[in-house]
């Protein structure tokens, strides 16, 4: 036993705010297994990753027990209450009661994963400094007996002065009954008054906190001593007098600077337990030990890292296209039976053109989302995703930033708004606002629906050697945004963003096998959002973009009697000239004509021109409108929109998409910021408006110049 | 001999910190500080990153916080 465990603080001392039900926070290191167990607890759904800091937002759970129930407050993964980077700071505002919206806690379920007790216990003991009630989950308990680890959970229960230790595992939901009876009562539960790790610092802070008054907690002294909170450290210069801080100091640390000493102290502390409680105790984890040697070999690490991108880019186009097929028969066939059922009128025009060829030509896309989220969550889910950020580092380096800010780029080929929150594990404000702005350029599962409709329609189907050449094509693209993204980060890095060199050290997370419900219930998740967008947003613009398109009506009986006796004579011209003059005299038309001076250097038409303007609340919508356009102003004998935009002439007869034109609009696309949420997020994540005015303005200039190059010097050759 | 001196495989006890660098106080955090056993795991394409694994876990930093660590290698036994 170690010293001043004896001692317990009174129930009746501990302050609840919330008295008609308890709110616990889940706290924990990174991987640890914490969102699993919340998952597990709450039953609710919300993503869980396996690489440092993915947890970023404040989730919130209900876990029913058998006589009451809790909530749950999921926090981001940390590793000390140092508050050194955004993530950090959050969990550290919520557990000290300073995040403003947020309770302070009654009480602490701490996430401990059994692999990594060195560092999970290096963490409790700085909580055990808040004096709140306080129990562990020892969670990862399979693994650690698959690599020869085996815990005494009661030596460590008494080894930490009684703070129950409850042994799980989220995989076979062993353990969960035990530890949810012991949340029933979890305020009742004792913390030592003095944690056993640093019973010197603990005493002097809870001396001082006394002398200052009631204002004054144990924690906020220690903060204050530990320069970890630099205005309460300000504070206590104040209150006792700088010599006096000076002094106590210098008796507590020596001369080391006051976060080294508490690692030196603390870890100290943990090793000695660690001897006690653990058998046996491994370097490095059997599992993961044999593939991870080969997955982080210099050489084999990088080919396997281009063959994975090269594996994601072929399955996108080749797995997906049966079944996009399907889809593409289903809504043409649909919109065909629907005019064929109901005769040619405004509501079947309304049914066909605006809401299936609208809707449709998004919803198509479907297939290959799925397949290139799929790999995205495989990939961080065994924790490969974590691992490139070592493999990364030297080309970041050239860019001016870390190995650090590969995670939140590689996951904003998923999504840039998931991406942005995940550079809050960026120490540094220069360099995270660097990977804020490079991120959005990485090619979005958004972008992948304008990608995939240009490329079928206008890169031919052809083999290069094993490749297909469409897939060659798209990791040209998201090359393309890659290095859009890197160019940024370098410019703003050796611009308005110099800074110090960032530096680089993360906690890489093992290779583990991912939870085949876990992949499965955030697929499911990924294909709902897809389509809840696609049958709201997408919805409501296709239904717009039709009416603006199919109305005013021209007169029929008018327009026919300028036409010249031999345009007559081919009903199917009269039928195709006519449907492109209503297009053309439409409000989206007459709209359309105006904004198309700006996009004509790019060899758009008001056509396209008009659909990508309708494309900046959210990329994607511009596919949609595409398809509504096309339809409504169709000739009769095109079916896909593919084979309706290869169709599509200038008044003078050329045709629009040239091959120069269709490179400019895939770089526009590949450049530009078409997405208000992402920029809505960037505001929140920078606290200012400056950098999301920036971000839109840039990549729009950018994107724009980009195509117009493009387009005219293509056109010149 | 510092912790950036080892070839991959090596196992060293960390005996003395330079604590002059923050970067090296966030390994510090991470746990690694002096008299605990570590192994040099990987190095990356240009000797640089390096991965360090310890009590079961693995770290990666780079080798300008490396030489912050002098280290005592242990003679491997096979």
């Amino acid at each position: 036993m170690t010293e001043g465990t004896e001692v317990k603080i009174p129930v009746s001392g501990i302050e609840i705010r919330h008295k008609a039900r308890e709110s616990i926070a889940l706290i924990g290191n990174p991987n640890a297994g914490k969102s699993t167990l919340f998952n597990r607890l709450t039953g609710l759904r919300q993503t869980t990753a396996n690489f440092p800091g993915v947890t970023v937002e404040k989730h919130l759970g209900t876990v029913q027990l058998e006589h009451s129930a809790i909530s749950l407050v999921d926090l981001p993964g940390i590793y000390s209450l140092d508050g050194n980077s955004a993530d950090e700071r959050i969990a550290v505002d919520v557990t000290l009661g300073r995040m403003e919206d947020t309770p302070r806690p009654s009480g602490l379920l701490v996430v401990i994963d059994a692999t990594h007790i060195y560092q999970g216990l290096y963490l409790l003991e700085q909580l055990l400094e808040l004096q709140l009630p306080t129990m562990v989950a020892l969670t990862m308990i399979d693994a650690a007996t698959a690599n020869g680890i085996s815990i005494d959970t009661e030596a460590l229960q008494d080894a930490l002065g009684g703070i129950p230790v409850y042994p799980v595992s989220s995989i076979t939901g062993h353990g969960l009954d035990e530890l949810k009876h012991g949340l029933e009562h979890v305020t009742s539960n004792k913390v030592p008054v003095i944690p056993a790790s640093w019973p010197e610092l603990s005493r002097t802070a809870q001396s001082v906190a006394q002398q200052l008054g009631p204002d004054w907690q144990r924690i906020d002294v220690i903060q204050a001593l530990l320069k970890t909170h630099p205005e309460l450290a300000g504070k206590l210069g104040q209150q006792l007098g700088t010599d006096a801080v000076i002094k106590l100091r210098s008796t507590l640390f020596g001369d080391a600077p006051p976060a080294a000493a508490e690692a030196r102290q603390r870890y100290g502390w943990v090793k000695n337990i660690i001897a006690e409680v653990q058998e046996h105790t491994p370097l490095y984890l059997k599992m993961s030990a044999r593939l991870v040697r080969w997955t982080n070999r210099p050489w084999p690490a990088t080919l396997l890292f281009f063959a994975v991108l090269m594996l994601v880019f072929q399955a996108v186009f080749t797995w997906a296209t049966p079944l996009m097929d399907v889809i593409d028969g289903a809504s043409s066939n649909l919109g065909q039976w629907i005019v064929t059922q109901l005769g040619h009128n405004a509501f079947s025009s309304f049914l066909a053109d605006g809401v299936i060829a609208g809707v449709g030509s998004v919803i198509i896309f479907l297939p290959q989302i799925l397949i290139l989220f799929l790999f995205i969550i495989i990939l961080e889910d065994t924790g490969y995703l974590a691992r490139t950020s070592f493999l990364m580092d030297r080309v970041m380096r050239t860019v001016g930033l870390s190995g650090q800010s590969v995670i939140p780029m590689l996951s904003s080929f998923a999504c840039a708004v998931p991406a942005i929150m995940a550079t809050r594990v960026i120490p540094g404000r220069k360099d995270r606002i660097a990977t804020i702005l490079a991120a959005p350029f990485m090619t979005c599962s958004a972008r992948l629906p304008i990608y995939a409709l240009l490329i079928a329609a206008f890169v031919p189907d052809d083999s290069v050697g094993w490749m297909n050449l469409q897939g060659l094509v798209l990791f040209g693209l998201y090359l393309l945004g890659i290095l859009g993204g890197l160019g940024t980060a370098l410019l703003l890095k050796s611009t308005a963003l110099r800074g110090p060199k960032p530096r680089f050290m993360l906690a890489l997370p093992e290779f583990r096998v991912p939870n085949l419900q876990t992949v499965a219930i955030k697929l499911y998740d990924r294909g709902r959002i897809f389509l809840k967008r696609a049958g709201t947003v997408i919805f409501v613009v296709a239904i717009g973009v039709w009416v603006l398109a199919y109305y005013p009506r021209m007169d029929v009986a008018q327009y026919r009697s300028t036409l010249t006796a031999s345009q007559q004579t081919d009903p199917a011209n009269v039928d195709n000239a006519q449907s492109a003059a209503q297009m053309s005299q439409s409000w989206l038309g007459r709209i359309g004509r105006k904004i198309e001076p700006v996009f004509k250097p790019l060899g758009w038409d008001w056509r396209v021109s008009s659909a990508v303007v309708a494309g900046f609340p959210a990329r994607e919508v511009v596919v949609a409108v595409m398809g509504t356009i096309y339809a409504v102003g169709s000739d009769a004998d095109e079916q896909s929109l593919s084979e309706k935009l290869r169709a599509a002439k200038w008044p003078d007869g050329r045709t629009i998409f040239t091959l120069p034109m269709v490179l400019g609009l895939l770089v526009f696309y590949a450049w530009c910021l078409q997405c208000a949420a992402t920029l809505a997020t960037i505001r929140r994540e920078t606290n200012s408006w400056r950098w999301p005015i920036f971000a839109w303005t840039y990549m729009t200039t950018i994107g724009y110049v980009g195509a117009l190059v493009i387009y005219q010097v293509g056109s010149l050759l | 001999m510092t912790l950036a001196d080892l070839t991959p495989g090596d196992t060293a006890i960390l005996e003395q910190i330079d604590t002059s660098d923050p970067g090296v106080i966030r390994l510090m955090i991470l746990g690694m500080v002096e008299n605990i056993t570590v192994r040099l795991e990987n190095v990356a394409i240009g000797g640089d990153p390096l991965e360090v694994g310890f009590f079961g876990s693995s770290v990666s930093l780079r080798k300008e916080q490396a030489r912050h660590f002098k280290v005592k290698r242990i003679p491997s036994s096979d």
